[in-house]
């Protein structure tokens, strides 16, 4: 079953750069895709549109039953409860506890507070961080910070989780514990896993379906692909 | 029940908030209470001016001398007469005599003559108040026309000259107050704006997550709330103790008993309520107006 459907989308950016030319992308549900390519190649692009924080300027994009290109901006909160975004920035709230980071996004969205713990819990055990949850940012190291971010997206059990680089800022043996927390995602929970990146060696070892985008355009798709951004052509 | 919870930590939040960003809400405060003050003291101004022209404009009276010749009747009608014009207040009669006691009372040493004439050589006279100032005119221009009545009168150009500038003066406070309300939202707004610059990365997020942009919006909406109404705090109590001081330092009179200034009760609560609700909207629409940038509406 379809989660995402993307035909013939095209993006250009103000400027007149193509960001993505002609694109045709089909993901299942529970599926766990790679997005590769060269820096600017329009793989961050995709995953803009996937998340809606960009529109496309031509074609189709539709993400869990909802058409990206038709949703207005003051709609845009009603895709994004379906969906959890990983970034390698991390973007966590320093002020605020792992516990609150977490929970945060529960919170603006009405929940009751006795709805929220069990959640919030679930979701830092399924991370591996159930015995940090007082501690503030600034107090993990690079990875555990990434798990909170994972597990804030994880909290309200989205269909689709979208990774932009998460392990870009992280050390090899760190990157491979990122990637089995999102792997045991994917496998446990059934969440669809869509990541863009550069790191060979994960695409690599994963042996999962890699989707490659070179100057906007797919140029590969392959089920048990590896990292072959040159020679794809 | 959602939207109820919503609305809770909504206002948790910006209370909070105010307290988080203390020295960034300590500048808004300052800047909502400078303005406000300025706000509240071209109110005080404008309620005297008021108060002043209203007075004035209720003394302004027609004095309409009637002929030597006119007997009881004759005056009955031109009585009846000017209480059918429509814009006719009242009137009160002031016989020849009356006007000769209050010359005698007044004029001192001259009254000799006045009481060495055999007969009084003044006029009876009606004095005309009217119910709207600007009809002054025209109605002491249709009491000369009738019959019987030597002449009638209302101090012409002086009074006309200040009916004008009390007008402009009426007209300008109402001015300066709205400049002031809106220079106030717009500096209100870019303060809030630096308060929401530093916490860009929470909307960032609070977008990601899927909250709605009602509900990222009211947080901030309230701060400003909160913000424009303890900025109104000093402005109040300001002008609450400063007219109070001045009133009785003044005796509630300027000038000897020509102007009588408003009393302190009637309006002070009016100034305390209008300060209140400027302070609150203007901080609110100002942070409205900032958050929107970070929302992409």
């Amino acid at each position: 079953m379809k989660l995402i459907d993307i035909k013939e989308c095209s993006k250009v950016y103000k400027n007149g750069v193509t960001g993505l030319a002609n694109l045709d992308l089909e993901i299942n549900k529970g599926e766990f895709v790679f997005i590769i390519g060269q820096t600017a190649s329009g793989k961050s692009t995709l995953i803009k549109l996937l998340y809606r924080e960009e529109k496309p300027t031509k074609g189709k994009v539709i993400v869990g039953g909802i058409d990206v290109a038709k949703l207005r901006n003051s709609k845009i909160y009603k895709l994004r409860r379906k969906l959890g975004v990983v970034f390698q920035d991390f973007k966590l709230l320093p002020k605020l506890t792992v516990y609150e980071n977490v929970a945060f996004g529960l919170e603006t969205l009405g929940l009751k507070s006795n709805d929220i713990r069990p959640k919030v819990m679930k979701a830092l055990e399924h991370v591996g961080l159930k015995d940090k949850v007082r501690s503030f940012p600034d107090q993990l190291s690079g990875g555990e910070q990434q798990r909170v971010c994972i597990a804030r997206a994880i909290v309200n059990n989205p269909k689709l989780l979208i990774c932009d680089e998460p392990t870009g800022n992280l050390d090899p043996d760190t990157s491979k514990e990122i990637m089995d927390v999102i792997d045991n995602i994917n496998k446990e929970l059934g969440t669809t896993v869509v990541m863009a990146t550069h790191d060979k060696d994960i695409v690599n070892r994963m042996k999962k379906r890699v989707v490659t985008i070179e100057n906007g355009i797919k140029v590969s798709d392959k089920m048990k692909g590896s990292y072959k951004v040159h020679e794809s052509n | 029940m959602k939207a109820i919870r919503i609305l809770n930590r909504s206002i948790r939040d910006a209370f909070k908030s105010v307290f988080r960003n203390f020295s960034l809400s300590i500048a808004s405060i300052t800047c909502i209470a400078i303005t406000l003050v300025l706000v509240a003291v071209s109110l005080v101004l404008s309620a005297n001016v008021n108060q002043f022209t209203k007075d004035i404009e209720n003394e302004l009276s027609i004095v309409v001398y009637l002929k030597s010749d006119v007997d009881e009747s004759k005056r009955t009608d031109i009585e009846n007469s000017i209480k059918d014009m429509s814009s006719y207040q009242s009137l009160v009669l002031k016989s020849k005599d009356e006007w000769k006691k209050e010359m005698q009372e007044s004029l001192g040493e001259l009254n000799t003559i006045l009481d060495d004439m055999e007969e009084n050589p003044l006029l009876d006279s009606i004095l005309v108040k009217v119910k709207n100032v600007n009809d002054l005119k025209a109605t002491t221009k249709a009491i000369s026309e009738l019959d019987g009545v030597e002449s009638a009168s209302y101090g012409k150009d002086s009074v006309d000259q200040m009916i004008g500038i009390f007008k402009i003066v009426e007209k300008a406070g109402i001015v300066i107050v709205i400049a002031l309300v809106l220079v106030t939202s717009f500096l209100i707004s870019n303060t809030i704006k630096l308060t929401i610059y530093s916490r860009r990365h929470e909307i960032e997020i609070m977008r990601l997550v899927g909250t709605s942009n009602s509900a990222i919006k009211l947080p901030f909406e309230f701060e400003g709330l909160f913000l424009g109404i303890i900025g109104s705090i000093i402005p109040i109590l300001l002008s609450i103790y400063g007219y109070i001081i001045a009133y009785d330092y003044f005796d509630g009179y300027i000038f000897s008993h020509m102007i009588q200034l408003v009393n302190p009760s009637q309006l002070l609560l009016t100034i305390a309520i209008t300060l209140v609700i400027v302070g609150g909207l203007v901080g609110m629409l100002g942070s409205w107006h900032a958050v929107r940038k970070y929302l992409k509406i």
